[in-house]
């Protein structure tokens, strides 16, 4: 094989795996918003505490604990904050939620600076998955490769759970219709509670895997906040597949622009999330949702 | 407390959507705004006006910043402030350089401040620095690198206690000589993508190329770009002799780890650095050759004092940030204090007279009076070995200041050939 077009895979290789780091984010983002209605501009924010929560577990317990504990401490904040503060407005206008999680992400990204210092908090890779993996001529970091299979398999693990549960039935019929699962004698209530666990842990668990990579800084989940979000409007709401593939695409399309035409790379994602819109209003998958529209 | 109903009246209002959403936007805009200063200039008291980047890629250093300019003021207030005027601190984030700009310019009609101290961005510390000319005030820029700042964009109101890319380039550059890492070498460069990337680029090209080294790749990265995979395996691609960061912030701190997640063998460094970045990449991963302009190992009794105060007032050593904005403050109250006088002419031209000022180096600096940079030793780090860390902050072994003893200090300073600086009228 020419060595040009094996740089060239290896950089659209690169763009799949950084577009799996999105999609822990994205899809939920997107469960949330597609549930409760709620665009929860925090969720940047739970990735954030997340990564610090997993630093100080991490140098006290290991590396190990740190992936089981703070994923799993993040859903319990979220959860906590489901009850407290979503609750409250899953029937109001849709702008209110957007400024309440508006303020709890200064909220989170000020409260962080406050008690662990607006600097970057060092963060090694755990000794285990450190080192690179040769084939031939690709290269590439072990532990990006762990990142990998982690949220492969917390992508497939929601999609059986929203496919082949009752509790994924439930939710996808909340999603299409909530009255209607009401009149059925269904109470969303604990739906509702238990899916902003799950897209609030899973911000934590792409937290903890993407602390030794990204600096752990306060400002962390802003920065990645938007691309997440690009990616569900890409994919298209309520439509679990439109997220994944849209996650892929944005790492695909980066990938090739940091190749050919590298000052355009951050220029990239916007400009096919502009392409799609124009051609597909709802995102590439994205269903129509009547209380949406 | 006083119950206050916030939320019935927003509901009710009957705000259309988009509206709202661009009061969000509006918000974004403004996010990290600085809390306004409660307190109000008085007549026996003189206020400083203090700006700096909180939030953002710069947002770690300005933390610093901060606290440089705040132990420098209390120390001052202690010791009789300015010919017994206590001074008054004002701080905001100045957030980029259209808030900047206008933040300096309520600092200076609302504060009536005689003088503004901070700034980290290049890019922000140019709009400070035309406000401040515009109206006559001071400008201490103590954290912008960019040479363009000391040339094209001079102005008599800005001095400027941060080195220009050229000291930091000629400071590190000689170090990467004496290694063999410039002749003859193929170097790829990765920069950060404004103001000053460019500008740092620039000069460390022209450096580069007139010690025998070639520039083979000169990658600019986005400033809020936190994966460098692709930029690493471009470096691979082209197999450099040595590869350089041009790049600021939190992107060198990204940068270092995963260049040692990449397992990169080529030697590295780069042409600006801060040591809260090293900090920030641990111990094990940081490497590398950089430049530095202070750093809590300098071994004068003046340093070693400054690091003991900030240890005992913040529970950490100071970053060489807090140094810039420390030493700006004191050189200020020093002018006043020495002139008996505020104003702008005054301390301009106490300063062009080029006094000899303590920065807490081995050798005094002084403001140049062409350009007004202060003309100063600089340093280089390397990673310390990992068996020898004591603890967190102590990441960098600290190379002797350059220039030497027997070299003038403007050695490494722009020529008025390299970075021709004319004041306007």
């Amino acid at each position: 094989m020419p060595l040009e077009l094996v740089f060239l895979i290896e950089q659209l290789l690169n763009g799949l795996l950084v577009g799996v780091a999105y999609l822990l984010i994205a899809l939920g983002l997107s469960l949330i918003f597609s549930l409760g209605g709620i665009v929860n501009l925090a969720h940047g924010g739970f990735y954030a505490i997340g990564a610090y929560i997993g630093v100080q577990i991490g140098n006290r317990f290991g590396f190990p604990a740190a992936f089981v504990a703070a994923p799993l401490s993040v859903a319990v904040i979220g959860m906590v904050i489901e009850r407290l503060l979503f609750s409250r407005f899953y029937r109001a206008d849709p702008i209110l939620s957007l400024l309440l999680t508006f303020g709890l992400a200064m909220v989170i990204e000020q409260a962080l600076r406050m008690v662990f210092g607006a600097t970057p908090i060092p963060f090694a890779i755990p000794e285990f998955l450190k080192g690179q993996v040769f084939v031939g001529d690709f290269i590439y970091s072990r532990y990006r490769i762990a990142i990998l299979a982690v949220a492969a398999a917390a992508v497939l693990g929601l999609w059986l759970l929203l496919q082949r549960t009752a509790f994924g039935r439930v939710v996808r019929a909340g999603v299409q219709n909530p009255d209607m699962v009401g009149a059925l004698g269904i109470s969303l209530r604990p739906y509702l509670t238990a899916v902003a666990a799950l897209g609030i842990g899973l911000a934590g668990l792409a937290g903890i895997m993407l602390a030794p990579i990204s600096g752990v800084h306060p400002a962390m989940g802003a920065e990645i906040l938007t691309a997440a979000f690009v990616v569900v409007v890409i994919g298209g709401l309520g439509s679990f597949w439109g997220v994944v593939l849209a996650g892929l695409l944005v790492g695909l399309v980066r990938g090739l622009t940091v190749y050919f035409i590298p000052p355009a790379a951050e220029a990239s994602m916007y400009l096919l999330m502009l392409t799609v819109l124009l051609l597909r209003p709802r995102g590439l998958f994205g269903e129509r949702i009547l209380r949406f529209e | 407390m006083k119950d206050i109903s916030l939320q019935s009246p927003i509901a009710s209002t009957p705000l259309a959507r988009r509206s709202l959403l661009k009061g969000a936007g509006a918000a974004v805009l403004l996010g990290g705004v600085g809390m306004p200063a409660i307190v109000r200039a008085q007549a026996d008291t003189i206020t400083f006006g203090h700006l700096t980047p909180l939030t953002g890629f710069l947002g770690p250093l300005g933390a610093y910043g901060q606290m440089g300019v705040q132990l420098a003021v209390e120390e001052l207030n202690a010791a009789g402030g300015i010919n017994g005027r206590k001074i008054n601190l004002v701080m905001e984030d100045s957030v980029n350089p259209a808030t900047a700009s206008s933040k300096a310019e309520r600092y200076i009609e609302r504060d009536k401040v005689p003088v503004i101290i901070g700034e980290i961005s290049s890019a922000s510390a140019l709009a400070i620095s035309q406000v401040a000319a515009r109206n006559k005030v001071v400008f201490v820029n103590t954290g912008g690198n960019s040479d363009a700042l000391r040339g094209k964009d001079c102005n008599r109101f800005m001095f400027h206690v941060e080195g220009a890319n050229t000291q930091y380039v000629k400071a590190v550059g000689a170090a990467m000589v004496r290694d063999g890492l410039v002749k003859g070498r193929k170097l790829f460069f990765l920069t950060a993508d404004y103001a000053f990337g460019h500008d740092l680029s620039r000069v460390a090209k022209r450096y580069i190329t007139a010690n025998g080294g070639e520039v083979v790749a000169d990658e600019l990265v986005p400033t809020d770009a936190t994966d460098f995979s692709p930029y690493l395996l471009k470096v691979r691609q082209a197999r450099p002799d040595v590869v350089i960061s041009n790049l600021a912030g939190n992107q060198i701190t990204n940068f270092i780890k995963q260049y040692s997640e990449f397992g990169l063998k080529y030697p590295f460094g780069g042409f600006g650095f801060d040591t809260a970045v090293a900090w920030g990449a641990g111990k094990g991963t940081f490497g590398g050759l950089w430049p530095m302009i202070w750093h809590h190992d300098v071994p004068t009794p003046q340093s070693k004092a400054f690091v003991a105060a900030f240890v005992k007032k913040f529970g950490k050593p100071p970053e060489n940030q807090a140094w810039g904005d420390y030493v700006a403050a004191k050189c200020v109250a020093r002018a006043m204090i020495e002139t008996k006088s505020t104003a702008a002419a005054d301390l301009i031209g106490y300063f062009e007279k080029e006094p000899e000022l303590d920065i807490l180096k081995g050798r005094k600096g002084y403001f140049r009076a062409w350009d007004h940079q202060l003309i100063q030793e600089m340093y280089t780090v390397t990673a310390r070995p990992v068996a020898e860390v004591k603890d967190q902050w102590d990441l960098m072994i600290l190379g002797p200041a350059v220039p030497g003893p027997e070299t003038a200090l403007s050695a490494i300073a722009p020529t008025p050939e390299e970075n021709a600086c004319t004041f306007p009228a």
